[in-house]
């Protein structure tokens, strides 16, 4: 270790202004800051400079998707070899989505990390670290089989216009990884939704539709049990399949501080609310499915807990957070059940919280002065 | 009010050549004016459409910033508005009729927004902008002018959008097949209007990045 940090050392002279790569120097400060915690210190003012800074944040979020992830190989590999009525053993199952999903990993990595090494350079700014979350958040929200150029666009697509028009991290108004499942969604719909989306290897024997794709087409009969849903042994996008998993991952992210409980607990809240709310209403059978089952189905939990948490497209004030929560479970539900052209509401539902999010704030910051303001005449009155 | 001048001047004299020129780029009614943008949304799918609907509209900007030109002075400004609309929509109706009759494909195609010429924002800027203050011939060169800048941002938009979202270009397959077979396939979204929005905007940001000084502060 010591040897690399004299390298380090060594090069930075030519990556400082005036020397030989001047134009590279925020490259180079964000592989020294990936492997090293940066020596700054705050000249002036009362900052306090927590240990944790954003790179040590996102880690803890990438922590928290390891085990869905894993799992979601596992799944794949399983998946896989049960369309051909075959149970191989784990290490199988697991090399086999391994083999699926690595290259998944390294496209999203490597085209967004590609654009956003590129934008510090033109932008002389440093590389930010957002997109080490997103990088790993968009394998786990795309179908396994999903073509490798399709994903390279749609993450080109996420991180030019869903983030670097905006300024970059931190200022976007749209989740990027949801907002590169939306462009394939609608780019290449063929690949991405419907109940032909999860074939094993394009097997004509084996339809192995999503259970949302089943629910959406009203072929309940051979619904997987909840035991499966909830465990993850259904088909389905890479990490969203077990929401047990997910669970834990969630659970992690709340003791580390770095998501909010609030938004969490609001949207299952609003998608169990809409949910009985269908339940009462009654009037076909998907609206008959109980509301808890929709928590395990899909991408809700995962939604839920990874994507409408993120700090930076959520609502920001305390208030704010429980409406914003609340109507994405809400919304979420009400896409799934009412529109046939979207199997999975979850990611539109965040997606148009996330332009309503701004407003939530602005409405609560409003009220707030609004009542003070109110409170203040009442004492000077009195 | 035009100040007088002693000789007459060239027809195609600088000035009104810049006229011409000037809404093609650093004037440009879409990118820099804003104004349009519905219906370049909703043309631009396919290019045959596009190129029929910008020569729609520069044909009207430009006869009716010539028209409303030689009434200039007899319109009163109270009414002055109608009596533009009176001029705009019987052009428009001229065209639709012309294009019905020569291109009812593409008529269809188009279907409503060439009635909607008429409430484009282009015409009637240029109409109290320029036309309301300048003599025939300038006034009709900047109409056209204005058209070929809307035209040119149209054409623009299209090509991209029916070249990556259908794989052709004026109906033909350009997209050889042989890269279909490989598994490319066509971006349904290039057709969908919010990417004609993606596309104008990413144009509006090559032009900003080219000229500075259409950046607003």
């Amino acid at each position: 270790m010591k040897a690399l940090r004299k390298f380090l050392d060594k090069q930075k002279p030519h990556f400082q202004p005036g020397g030989k790569f001047e134009k590279l120097e925020s490259s180079f400060e964000a592989f020294e800051t990936f492997l090293y915690v940066p020596d700054k210190v705050t000249q002036s003012g009362a900052h306090i400079r927590d240990a944790v800074d954003m790179k040590r944040t996102m880690s803890f979020v990438i922590i928290g998707v390891i085990p869905t992830l894993l799992f979601g190989m596992w799944n794949v590999g399983y998946q896989h070899f049960l369309s051909f009525g075959q149970h191989p053993d784990i290490l199988t199952n697991f090399l086999y989505g391994l083999g699926k999903v690595l290259p998944i990993i390294i496209v999203s990595y490597g085209v967004g990390l590609g654009i956003e090494f590129l934008f510090a350079q033109i932008r002389h700014h440093e590389v930010n670290e957002g997109y080490l979350v997103t990088g790993i958040l968009i394998p786990l929200i795309v179908p396994p089989d999903i073509p490798l150029w399709e994903l390279a666009v749609a993450v080109a697509f996420a991180v030019i216009f869903g983030k670097e028009v905006f300024g970059g991290t931190g200022m976007n108004v749209f989740n990027p990884a949801l907002t590169a499942r939306a462009f394939l969604f609608f780019a290449y719909p063929g690949n991405m939704s419907g109940e032909k989306v999860w074939i094993a290897d394009k097997l004509d024997s084996f339809s192995g539709a999503t259970p949302l794709g089943q629910a959406l087409v009203g072929n309940f009969h051979n619904f997987p049990s909840p035991h499966d849903m909830f465990f993850g042994f259904i088909p389905g996008s890479v990490g969203e399949t077990s929401t047990f998993l997910i669970l834990i991952g969630g659970l992690f992210l709340l003791i580390t501080g770095v998501a909010s409980w609030r938004i969490m607990l609001s949207v299952f809240a609003g998608g169990l609310a809409m949910g009985w709310i269908f339940n009462l209403v009654g009037a076909n059978q998907y609206m008959q499915l109980p509301a808890w089952e929709h928590m395990i189905m899909g991408g809700f939990a995962f939604g839920a807990v990874f994507m409408a948490t993120d700090p930076v497209t959520s609502a920001q004030t305390t208030k704010g957070k429980y409406y914003y929560g609340f109507l994405i479970g809400m919304l979420a539900i009400l896409i799934r059940v009412f529109n046939p052209a979207y199997p999975e509401g979850m990611m539109l539902a965040i997606l148009l919280m996330n332009v309503f999010a701004p407003l939530i704030d602005h409405i609560i910051v409003k009220s707030n002065i609004k009542k003070r303001l109110k409170r203040a005449k009442m004492m000077l009155a009195e | 009010m035009q100040t007088e001048k002693t000789e007459r001047e060239a027809l195609f004299s600088p000035k009104n050549i810049k006229l011409l020129t000037g809404p093609l780029n650093m004037n440009n009614p879409i990118t820099v004016q804003v104004l349009g943008i519905c219906s370049a949304l909703a043309v631009t799918a396919k290019l045959k459409p596009a190129i029929v609907m910008s020569l729609a509209v520069m044909v009207v900007t430009g006869f009716s910033n010539l028209v409303v030109s030689f009434l200039r002075n007899g319109i009163p400004p109270r009414i002055r508005i109608i009596v533009q609309l009176v001029v705009v929509a019987t052009l428009v109706i001229l065209v639709d009729q012309l294009l019905k009759a020569f291109v009812f494909d593409v008529s269809k195609q188009l279907s409503v927004f060439v009635g909607l010429i008429i409430t484009n924002c282009i015409i009637m800027g240029r109409l109290e902008a320029f036309a309301m203050a300048n003599k025939p011939w300038p006034a009709f060169l900047d109409g056209i002018g204005n058209g070929l800048g809307y035209g040119l941002i149209l054409i623009t938009v299209a090509f991209f959008r029916e070249l990556f979202g259908s794989g052709t270009l004026f109906n033909y397959q350009v997209i050889p097949q042989s890269l279909y077979n490989a598994g490319y396939v066509n971006n349904g979204m290039m057709i969908l209007p919010p990417m004609a929005l993606i596309t104008v905007g990413v144009i509006i940001w090559v032009q900003r990045y080219y000229n500075r000084s259409l950046i607003e502060k």
